[in-house]
């Protein structure tokens, strides 16, 4: 690709975290990036006063401010819409070239319909495809917000990244069962502090999935935190130490994988008869496929009922070559999954070796 | 059509994408292709005919799926597969439900 042209498809980012939680902040640092600087924003407003707008600091031809409210429901046309009149004028170079979208949402806002705009529009998905969802939590306040607002669980459940911030002002003691809460609702998104002076900005959505130098590197991390998370709950479940649902959390996340390498044509069919009949309740799912007559392997990544087109990867991320599948879901039993994926996919009634 | 570029809008489902970077395209020769494909069709049927279904390929384009008394409908893809399916057999295909996954550890032997 030549340096002044658009990218065939421009990811499209979202930050995303409740109300007062440092979206903004982040937002900033991120902008003042150098390696960021081909950047549009969207920016959503919620209510009459444009409150968020006034703590950004660059407005400019490529930021949008959308102004209908809340994004999760009255807006999704018009983000549509935002992100075709963008397209456009960067066609026309009325605006500077841009690569890479990033809208910041509401705090009140669920993710969830953000995304699936994003891929499901007839036109976008030409065009534009899902990067990277950073969610920010708040160390003070984050956890009576997962006790309290759904949208709070929803974000930090569907995120690539959640970046903890005001840990500096939180009680001690405060931060570790945050982090505990994170790690089982959605182990596949590493955690990072918003004041580590080595936090880099731009990296939290310079590589994604798609990213073919940085895929290898992203698919290894989705499955890391999410099998160590794994197999620490069992040993606690093995030793009674802790209750894992003490918080209720109705979106949980599970792992596993499986030693034979799988047949494509049988995935695919029962993964989207699954998301068919229960893509409502899966927020996302992540795998890493050995599939036969492949020697690399496929990396699948779906938002509800939608799935990315499936990435080849040059070569498997680690010595582990093992199909590996990470689902967040909301109540959905991980036993009944695993036994009908050995069912229908590995053709047999045996079911899975867990982790 | 596509709005932006005026490209007719194709089939894109996720098992069958179209081919762009990065993007994983099973088999890009045509023999092999359509081999998928009438693998595809058996595959299926293995798992419609737990309902009481047939499928059949249309024009190595699409696929027609049947009920048993003949009623049929036109389906493009595995997308709108499931959804027709469950019209055409007025119930629900869940994979997850105990009775179907039992049924199909049996069809698998």
């Amino acid at each position: 690709m030549v340096d002044n042209a658009a990218p065939a498809f421009t990811p499209v980012n979202l930050i995303t975290g409740f109300l007062g939680s440092g979206k903004t902040t982040l937002l900033n640092r991120m902008l003042k990036s150098p390696k960021l600087a081909d950047t549009a924003v969207l920016i959503n407003e919620f209510g009459e006063v444009g409150l968020d707008h006034e703590l950004i600091e660059r407005i400019d031809e490529n930021t949008v401010l959308l102004q209908s409210g809340c994004l999760c429901c009255t807006i999704r046309g018009e983000l549509a819409d935002a992100i075709k009149a963008l397209h456009s004028r960067r066609a026309r170079g009325e605006v500077p070239l841009y690569r890479r979208l990033l809208i910041e949402s509401t705090g009140l806002a669920d993710p969830l319909p953000i995304l699936t705009t994003i891929a499901a529009d007839p036109s976008l998905r030409h065009h534009y495809r899902l990067g990277v969802v950073v969610a920010t939590i708040d160390a003070v306040n984050g956890m009576s917000q997962l006790d309290s607002q759904p949208e709070s669980r929803k974000q930090a459940a569907v995120a690539d990244r959640l970046v903890l911030t005001k840990t500096d002002i939180a009680a001690p003691g405060e931060t570790e069962p945050l982090l505990a809460r994170l790690l089982r609702l959605n182990p596949s998104a590493p955690v990072r502090y918003a004041i580590d002076p080595d936090l880099d900005p731009s990296a939290l959505i310079g590589d994604d999935l798609f990213d073919l130098e940085a895929k290898s590197r992203e698919v290894a991390l989705w499955f890391d935190e999410a099998f160590a998370e794994a197999r620490s709950r069992d040993h606690n479940h093995a030793h009674h130490r802790h209750d894992p649902n003490r918080h209720g959390d109705d979106i949980r996340a599970f792992a596993f994988s499986f030693d034979t390498p799988i047949n494509w044509i049988a995935f695919g069919l029962w993964m989207s008869m699954l998301l068919n009949r229960h893509g409502d309740s899966i927020l996302r799912v992540k795998g890493l496929l050995a599939l036969e007559g492949e020697a690399a392997p496929v990396a699948i990544h779906a938002v509800q009922q939608l799935v990315h087109a499936p990435t080849h990867l040059p070569r498997w991320p680690s010595s582990d070559r093992r199909t590996r599948l990470v689902f967040i879901a909301k109540g959905l039993d991980e036993t009944t999954v695993r036994r009908s994926f050995a069912a229908f996919v590995l053709g047999q009634s045996a079911g899975s070796r867990r982790i | 059509m596509c709005a932006l570029c005026g490209v007719l809008g194709g089939k894109d489902h996720w098992t069958e994408p179209l081919r762009r970077e990065g993007v994983y395209i099973r088999f890009s020769d045509p023999a092999a292709r359509r081999r998928e494909r009438a693998r595809r069709i058996a595959e299926a049927n293995i798992i419609v005919a737990l309902f009481g279904l047939t499928l059949s390929d249309w024009q190595a384009d699409s696929y027609v799926l049947a009920t048993r008394t003949g009623k049929s409908e036109l389906v493009a893809d595995l997308a709108a597969l499931w959804p027709t399916a469950e019209k055409l057999a007025g119930r629900r295909l869940d994979p997850l439900d105990p009775d179907t996954i039992e049924r199909r550890e049996r069809a698998n032997g």
